[in-house]
């Protein structure tokens, strides 16, 4: 009996509603996420601490797009090899894709999914939104 | 109030009836009942293209005259290396093959990356977010006989700039994107879409195309040098110039019109370059103040070298559609969240010191047992 329930369970947590933070583009074309705080999280997270997570990943694709000495020159390698070298070295952005995914799974870990909320990677929606997954909530303050 | 809790696990509102490990659900959420593999996100893609090597190599539906192109490029390299590099070889030097090898294997490379690479196609919307965007445009107000609006205007380095919406992938066009109608989808930093090449050109392959039409023309233009340069020799030799013509008489024409159109075209686009424009914005003339408003390219860095460097050298931004990637089922999104979420919970119920277990169980006699209870949970995830 246990184990029937133990596998329901496993499915109780359903998906409430999606907020989506969309892109801002006041800098141009770079990957740059809006840091407006969406009203149906209110009740779930501090400000502060969404207006941190979008920040970071905001550094973070900065970091990735940044036009600097070091892009450069790996554009101009890849130019000299007729672009054949992409296929066998990991380009700086990727590099950074790794450590941005890195980063949500953390923060999910440590403060999404504790409040019944779970971050999507952007990439997985084409860097076109910050999908915020909103749980429903059954354990905290219910039936008491 | 537990009974309530019971109520509410409907095995119909669940994903999958029975637990299936997550990477072996292939399908979508309609063909569930499919014994087959796990699918890859390419078998599934929605635009018109057509994939190669499970999904590595990506092109165009129509290939437009990508055969003629390379045909045309391998006949007079071909004829090149046969007829002129020998006589050329013997009277002047050998570097003339070497140079023309290399200029000729640099040529179909950068062609066949051009061609054979993700332009930079936006994925779709997702059902969930194209809802939020109808309801945010509907928000917005608008009357019930026409349709709401469906342009943006953002402003970028203080210049407006419409973003429009794409019926199509159903969101809002990032700026400089626009939808190709032979392919179907979306392309970041659209330029356009080229038949040579069979393919669109876009964010990504742009550096590509540059480079190969650059190359292209130093190419035609070595060959047309090297013709010449025979022919000259052949005449001057004393057989006249009317016998040495009858030789080779397909590389000449074929290099005399390219030349021209690809050097043209190759200027064309070193312009382009140098002001970070696309060949869409340009024909439109976006940002060239026709209208008579002061406008000018909010995405020019207004230098031509940072112009140029950031086209050319610049990050090169991975493929955002995930060809390879497999398809998610509901199953895992919800297990692998679910997961994370678990510990997290019951150690709450713990630490609170409230009665009531996370999931109703009604097995538990007291709150005490709930952490071994809930290890077990995890556990048996």
């Amino acid at each position: 009996m246990a184990e029937t329930h133990s596998l329901q369970d496993l499915r109780q947590p359903a998906v409430s509603s999606k907020v989506f933070v969309q892109r801002d583009y006041g800098s141009g074309t770079i990957s740059k996420f809006q840091t407006k705080f969406p009203s149906e999280l209110e009740s779930r997270l501090d400000k502060q601490q969404f207006d941190e997570t979008i920040q970071t990943l905001n550094n973070l694709y900065a970091e990735a797009e940044k036009l600097g000495g070091k892009s450069y020159l790996e554009g101009c390698l890849a130019c000299l090899t007729a672009y054949t070298i992409f296929l066998c070295m990991e380009t700086h952005y990727e590099k950074v894709l790794k450590k941005i995914s890195r980063y949500i799974k953390d923060q999910n870990e440590k403060i999404y999914a504790p409040r019944g909320l779970l971050l999507t990677d952007p990439i997985e929606r084409g860097l076109r939104v910050v999908e915020i997954t909103i749980y429903e909530d059954r354990s905290i303050g219910s039936g008491r | 109030m537990k009974n309530c809790e019971y109520q509410q696990i409907d095995p119909r509102a669940l994903p999958t009836p029975t637990p299936i490990p997550p990477p072996h659900l292939g399908p979508e959420s309609d063909k569930r009942e499919e014994p087959k593999g796990p699918r890859r996100k390419w078998q599934v893609f929605p635009g018109k293209n057509r994939f190669y090597c499970d999904g590595r190599i990506i092109v165009a539906r129509q290939s437009g005259v990508l055969p003629l192109t390379l045909g045309l490029i391998l006949i007079t390299s071909g004829l090149f290396f046969i007829f002129d590099c020998p006589f050329l070889v013997k009277h002047l030097t050998s570097c003339i093959p070497v140079i023309g090898g290399g200029l000729f294997v640099f040529v179909v490379i950068t062609l066949l990356q051009t061609s054979l690479t993700d332009p930079g196609i936006l994925p779709r919307a997702t059902p969930d977010e194209a809802a939020d965007i109808e309801k945010q445009i509907d928000n917005t107000g608008n009357t019930s006989y026409r349709p709401p609006p469906r342009t943006k205007e953002v402003l970028i380095n203080q210049q407006v700039v419409k973003l429009k919406y794409c019926f199509t992938c159903k969101m809002f066009r990032p700026p400089r994107t626009s939808h190709c109608s032979l392919c179907d989808n979306c392309v970041e930093r659209f330029d356009h879409h080229c038949p040579w090449v069979g393919n669109c050109v876009g964010k990504r392959n742009y550096r590509f195309f540059y480079t190969f039409i650059v190359s292209l023309s130093f190419l035609t233009a070595f060959i047309f040098g090297c013709v010449t340069t025979h022919l000259a020799l052949r005449a001057q030799g004393g057989k006249g110039l009317v016998f040495a013509l009858q030789e080779s008489p397909v590389e000449l024409v074929i290099c005399f019109f390219s030349v021209w159109s690809i050097l043209g075209l190759s200027g064309f686009h070193t312009y382009l370059v140098a002001s970070n424009l696309t060949t869409n914005e340009d024909i439109k003339g976006s940002w060239s103040g026709k209208s008579g408003e002061d406008v000018t390219n909010p995405y020019s860095h207004k230098n031509i070298f940072i112009n140029c460097c950031s086209v050319l050298c610049g990050p090169m931004s991975p493929s955002l559609i995930d060809r390879r990637g497999f398809l998610p089922g509901d199953e895992s999104v919800q297990t692998a969240g679910v997961d994370i979420e678990l510990p997290t919970l019951a150690t709450r119920n713990v630490v609170g010191g409230s009665s009531q277990l996370p999931f109703g169980l009604q097995e538990s006699p007291s709150p005490v047992p709930a952490p071994p209870h809930s290890h077990q949970n995890s556990s048996s995830a």
